[in-house]
């Protein structure tokens, strides 16, 4: 294996950061304005419930939270290293960066695998 | 009385001062002068201490490269009617010691340059009578565009990656590795790989995009990297699904 | 890479300039590269808005109706406001990057830029509708 994790890092950045680009406009679109401004009409808790009731809902969920976070973890790691030139604090910024989306993605599966 | 424009040029005499400082000068302005011209019409005429780096002055040797307007640039390739009505700050190129005035130490480029390989690399050279290495137009497609580099560095004097990291190999030379990885008749992917996968190889680079936008030749260092990312991290889930594979 | 250049560190002469810890703001490309990395922040804190709703659903419709409000409150519709322009820019850049990253060739020519960044495009287009019909039909 070349390179230590930097590649696998570096994929879960690129992975993350395409379903961010492709899903998020769409869902911060509808839930964070749309629904609340009463443009349109906000999903009923049961038919949403319905809807991630399925495995593969699920699956696109978890997916859908995840792989941004660690797109996250991974530019803004490089976004403290450079834009303030702090690479002297770089094992607590991969600790705080990466732990973070450990620990998101890990509440995420809690949260899934505890959803009626 | 002919027209004038006023060149801000960055002095740095290190036997007399412990920093740059900044001399203006009024030169002729003439339509078809570029830049280059006027600091040589400084050196002939004014000012005959000012030390500037130039030799080809079409766009091929790639030694006049300073910062201009704060922009790299070749000055042989920008005129002074790009600039008017003046005057025109022209540095060193950032981020590479300053030696004299306008010019730079180059000597850590080089040295990275050979870091890469930029050769090709055969596990075993054909006897004469086997003929030349052939190549279709196709096969010289996919890399001609990273072999127009002529190593005149504005690339890593737009780079902050560079600035902040001395290490970081950079925008030319990984381009260039890239060049000879996607020749068809070379065979040091992995030797170059193995290299480039290291502390200050492609994975220092935050894709900035500026080596691209600077490059006088279009050879798009910004996607010779990325492009070698993607194999990089492809060759990394190979070896870890066949760890047994060659290597 | 290891090792560094080690005959020209000290040369006493020659001027070294610092790179200022604002470098980004000496440039318009550079402020607007490191906005472009700033994004990441807001994708972030988007990410944990949905895992709050996830949470708020899976708790029973009350909590879900608290979260819905919660939502309509205007420090969260200024956020969101906010958020949702950085995710665009970041949706816009990623696309547009694209290209560069992925180089596709069809019978030995490249494909041209602007189709790969079309099928890009294509493929949001299609991914928010999908989206959007799943969240609206009822």
């Amino acid at each position: 294996m070349t390179g230590g994790k930097s590649p696998f890092l570096w994929t879960l950045f690129s992975a993350g950061g395409t379903v961010a680009a492709l899903l998020f406009p769409i869902h911060l679109f509808l839930t964070g304005l749309a629904f609340p401004l009463g443009w349109l009409d906000a999903p009923s808790h049961e038919s949403l419930q319905d809807l991630v009731r399925h495995p593969l809902a699920r699956l696109y969920l978890f997916v859908l939270i995840s792989l941004p976070l660690f797109h996250w973890a991974h530019r803004f790691r490089y976004t403290l290293y450079d834009g303030l030139s702090l690479k002297h604090l770089a094992p607590l910024i991969v600790v705080v960066c990466y732990g973070g989306a450990l620990l998101g993605t890990a509440m995420v599966v809690y949260t899934l695998w505890n959803l009626p | 009385m002919a027209e004038t424009i006023t060149l801000s040029v960055a002095r740095y005499r290190p036997e007399e001062e412990a920093e740059p400082t900044v001399q203006t000068y009024e030169v002729p302005y003439r339509k078809d002068w570029v830049v280059l011209d006027a600091l040589n019409y400084i050196k002939d005429q004014l000012d005959g201490s000012l030390s500037f780096r130039w030799s080809c002055r079409m766009g091929v040797c790639g030694s006049c490269g300073m910062t201009v307007n704060g922009e790299p640039k070749l000055t042989c390739a920008v005129f002074l009617s790009d600039y008017l009505p003046g005057p025109i700050r022209v540095e060193p190129l950032q981020y590479f010691p300053i030696v004299r005035d306008l010019v730079v130490d180059i000597s850590d480029f080089l040295e990275k340059l050979q870091k890469v390989k930029p050769w090709i690399i055969l596990k075993e050279e054909k006897p004469l009578s086997e003929g030349e290495y052939r190549q279709t137009p196709d096969q010289l497609d996919t890399y001609k565009q990273f072999s127009m580099c002529i190593n005149c560095m504005l690339c890593y004097a737009a780079c902050p990656i560079y600035g902040l990291e001395p290490g970081f190999v950079g925008p030319a030379a990984i381009a260039l590795a890239q060049r000879y990885n996607l020749d068809s008749r070379d065979m040091g992917a992995q030797e170059r790989l193995d290299i480039l996968s290291q502390k200050g190889g492609i994975w220092d680079c935050t894709f900035v995009g500026e080596c691209t936008k600077v490059c006088p030749e279009n050879v798009d260092p910004a996607g010779a990297i990325q492009q070698y990312k993607l194999a990089g991290a492809a060759h990394w889930f190979k070896s870890l699904l066949l760890p047994w594979g060659a290597k | 890479m290891s090792s560094d250049v080690h005959y020209t560190l000290h040369h006493p002469k020659w001027y070294r300039r610092r790179v200022s810890v604002w470098w980004w703001l000496q440039k318009r490309s550079y402020a607007q590269f490191v906005l472009r990395e700033l994004t990441s922040v807001f994708v972030a804190f988007f990410a944990v808005v949905s895992l709050w709703q996830l949470h708020a659903l899976g708790e029973g419709p009350e909590a879900y109706a608290h979260f819905m409000a919660r939502l309509k409150s205007p420090l969260f519709l200024a956020l969101h406001g906010v958020t949702f322009l950085f995710v665009l820019f970041h949706s816009i850049t990623w696309f547009n990057l694209a290209p560069t990253a992925i180089v596709v060739r069809l019978r030995g020519k490249r494909v041209p830029d602007f189709v790969i960044a079309g099928m890009n495009y294509l493929v949001w287009l299609v991914a928010s509708a999908a989206v959007a019909w799943l969240l609206l039909r009822g």
